[in-house]
């Protein structure tokens, strides 16, 4: 064995459509963590979950910890390990590092400089912290993630322009209402990504807004800070002809919004469109509902699709912010190697251990 | 020198303005810009000036409103579709709606001028003298102007409809109007179109119940459909029996139609109407 190993194991968006993704959402990263509490050569780890992509990111002494974690997330997944392989992502070494740089860039998104996934990406290292499962390796290279994020998004045009799910749904929504004065905007869900389409939908001048949450108090919550309305959830459905707008973003295991509802809600406004706006995994909306009349119904991998028009007139930022994080990851990298070799070294333990123990003690 | 032009080489002029601004509003959706307003509307607007000298002459020559043949009611047609377009276009600031405006008039005088027997008999005085029946032919004639523009903006709403479904909304998609003030433009213009045919009908009706004779039963049927299928359409358009697609087909449909019943009004003339036979100027 060479020596301890930094590696990312996941599936993104790149490789997977939302289908596969749908089924890859990490169900509870707890019980993954239980499961590798005993996987002798995982010195550090790291979990990053979100719509477009679940990464692993460790620290293997041992050389065969990075398969463990695959197989145990696979299993507890339910997930075929031989379907897994064929999707998934695997980088080692400094890739490793300009691949953080650029996931918490917005870089490597299906929405090209997009902002949530900094804060997603800032939230899985807190948790990681939390867990204890953090060494120097991680600590220094999510630390510098976020400077390298920061730093790319301050000085080159990444993150300008429609290129978030928030902008490019209100986008799709003056191409159907024009303007958005008197669009009446129902907001399902209270998670960030909902709250933040509300700010943008309110932002471009829609007045009227409600927010409808499983927690009502929650609801009521982030309603107040929109200056919206509020909308009991149990009456979502009964309700929904008020609205021309809807944006889903619940983390129900199921649909929220069954087709057969909105063609209910259709008859009851037939002229007017109803745009839903399904940015929820798993999907909040029935597909079939696309097909009934006068209504739109786009899905996150929509938005992106729309979103990546944009993308062509940006490569010139790409390879700007690609040369920055570059160097930035070549610099992370020369402080990290020690790191790396250190690690190889057995650590001089108090007690007799048993054979691998020396990783053991920072495995999560 | 321009007071020696005939009133068709003042049409050609008017055509060619239309094609300009036509050529204009290509060339910017092939180079994947926002159609020029301002440059389609100028150019619109020279066509109009033109068209309605050339029209003026024909008019003053057949001693009414120029409706003799085939030439002058395609010719009358796009002057009307223009004359809402600069009212219509306007109001909705549709830049996307004044090029496919220059594309259908600029067919329609194109091929009007084009087609040498369409204008070999040129009838005068078909009106009799009589201003009823001339104001009834003129709001008929322009009727079908408003389905004219009506048709392109229903093109419209299908393209714009095509796009959210398809989730196309790149390219030349990005210029179309939002699919609701779509919709909006194509009930006022059926509305009007409606209307518009209705004043027509009843004015001739009143001079038909005097004589029933002297109108065709080809050319009474085919207008009462017209007038009655577009008069359902915005009914069921109201009552939100035919909505989206299905009332943007119909209205395509409805303008299909008022262009194939011209064939039975321009049949329907007595013999007798006819007054002059000429070659057309070129």
């Amino acid at each position: 064995m060479s020596g301890p190993v930094l590696f990312v194991i996941g599936a993104t968006h790149h490789s997977t459509p939302l289908e596969v993704r749908e089924r890859l959402v990490l169900a509870s990263e707890s019980a993954l963590r239980a499961d590798l509490a005993g996987v002798p050569g995982l010195r550090e780890l790291a979990v990053l979950c979100t719509c477009n992509r679940v990464e692993f990111y460790g620290v293997d002494s041992d050389g065969a910890a990075a398969d463990q974690v695959q197989a145990a997330y696979c299993a507890l997944q339910h997930f075929d390990a031989a379907e897994f392989q064929r999707i998934r992502l695997r980088l080692t070494g400094r890739d490793v590092a300009l691949h953080l740089f650029e996931v918490a860039s917005g870089l490597d998104s299906q929405l090209l400089g997009e902002n949530e996934i900094f804060g997603q990406v800032k939230e899985a290292y807190a948790t990681a912290q939390a867990s204890g499962t953090t060494g120097a390796v991680l600590n220094r290279m999510f630390q510098k993630a976020f400077q390298a994020a920061k730093h790319v998004r301050t000085h080159t045009g990444i993150s300008s322009g429609t290129v978030s799910v928030a902008n490019v749904a209100v986008d799709l929504a003056a191409n159907i209402f024009g303007s958005l004065a008197d669009a009446k905007v129902l907001i399902l869900g209270t998670g960030e990504i909902g709250e933040g389409t509300a700010r943008a939908f309110k932002s471009r001048g829609a007045a009227d807004l409600a927010v409808a949450g499983r927690r009502p108090e929650k609801a009521a919550e982030v309603a107040s800070g929109l200056g919206a309305g509020t909308v009991h959830f149990d009456e979502r459905d009964s309700r929904l002809a008020d609205f021309d707008i809807v944006v889903c973003s619940t983390a129900a295991p199921d649909a929220v919004l069954s087709a057969s509802a909105i063609a209910r809600a259709m008859r009851k406004r037939p002229a007017r469109p109803l745009l839903v706006i399904d940015l929820a995994l798993p999907r909040d909306v029935e597909s079939s509902a696309a097909d009934l009349q006068n209504v739109f119904l786009y899905n996150l991998d929509d938005l992106a699709r729309i979103a990546q028009a944009n993308r062509t007139a940006r490569e010139g930022e790409i390879a700007r912010c690609r040369a920055i994080l570059a160097q930035r990851a070549d610099g992370l990298w020369s402080h990290v190697q020690p790191h790396l070799v250190s690690a190889s070294v057995p650590r001089p333990s108090p007690a007799p251990r048993s054979p691998g123990a020396a990783g053991h003690a920072a495995a999560p | 020198m321009l007071a020696d032009l005939s009133d068709r080489q003042w049409l050609w002029c008017a055509a060619g303005f239309y094609c300009a601004g036509l050529l204009l509003g290509t060339v910017s959706l092939i180079r994947g810009q926002r159609t020029s307003g301002l440059l389609i509307s100028l150019a619109i607007l020279a066509g109009y000036a033109l068209q309605n000298i050339g029209l003026g002459i024909r008019g003053h020559a057949t001693g009414g409103c120029p409706l003799g043949n085939r030439f002058e009611i395609f010719q009358f047609t796009a002057w009307s579709a223009i004359t809402l377009y600069l009212v219509v276009g306007v109001t909705f600031r549709s830049s996307l709606l004044g090029y496919f405006t220059s594309c259908l008039v600029a067919a329609l005088t194109i091929l009007s001028l084009s087609i040498p027997s369409w204008d070999a008999v040129r009838r005068t005085h078909i009106f009799g003298g009589n201003p009823w029946i001339e104001l009834h032919a003129a709001l008929a004639i322009f009727s079908y102007g408003v389905f004219g523009l009506l048709a392109l903006t229903s093109g419209l709403f299908l393209l714009r409809h095509f796009s959210l479904k398809a989730k196309q909304l790149g390219g030349w998609f990005s210029f179309l109007p939002s699919i609701l003030d779509l919709d909006h433009i194509e009930v006022r213009l059926l509305g009007t179109g409606v209307a518009l045919l209705t004043l027509a009908l009843l004015f001739g009706s009143i001079y038909w119940s005097r004589d029933t004779a002297t109108v065709g039963h080809a050319k009474l049927a085919a207008t009462v459909a017209v007038w009655a299928a577009a008069a359902l359409a915005l009914l069921l358009r109201a009552m939100g029996r035919l909505l989206s697609r299905r009332f943007a087909w119909t209205c395509l449909a409805l303008f299909a139609a008022a262009l194939l019943s011209l064939e039975a009004v321009d049949g329907s003339r007595h013999p007798e109407s006819v007054q002059a036979t000429e070659r057309p100027e070129r």
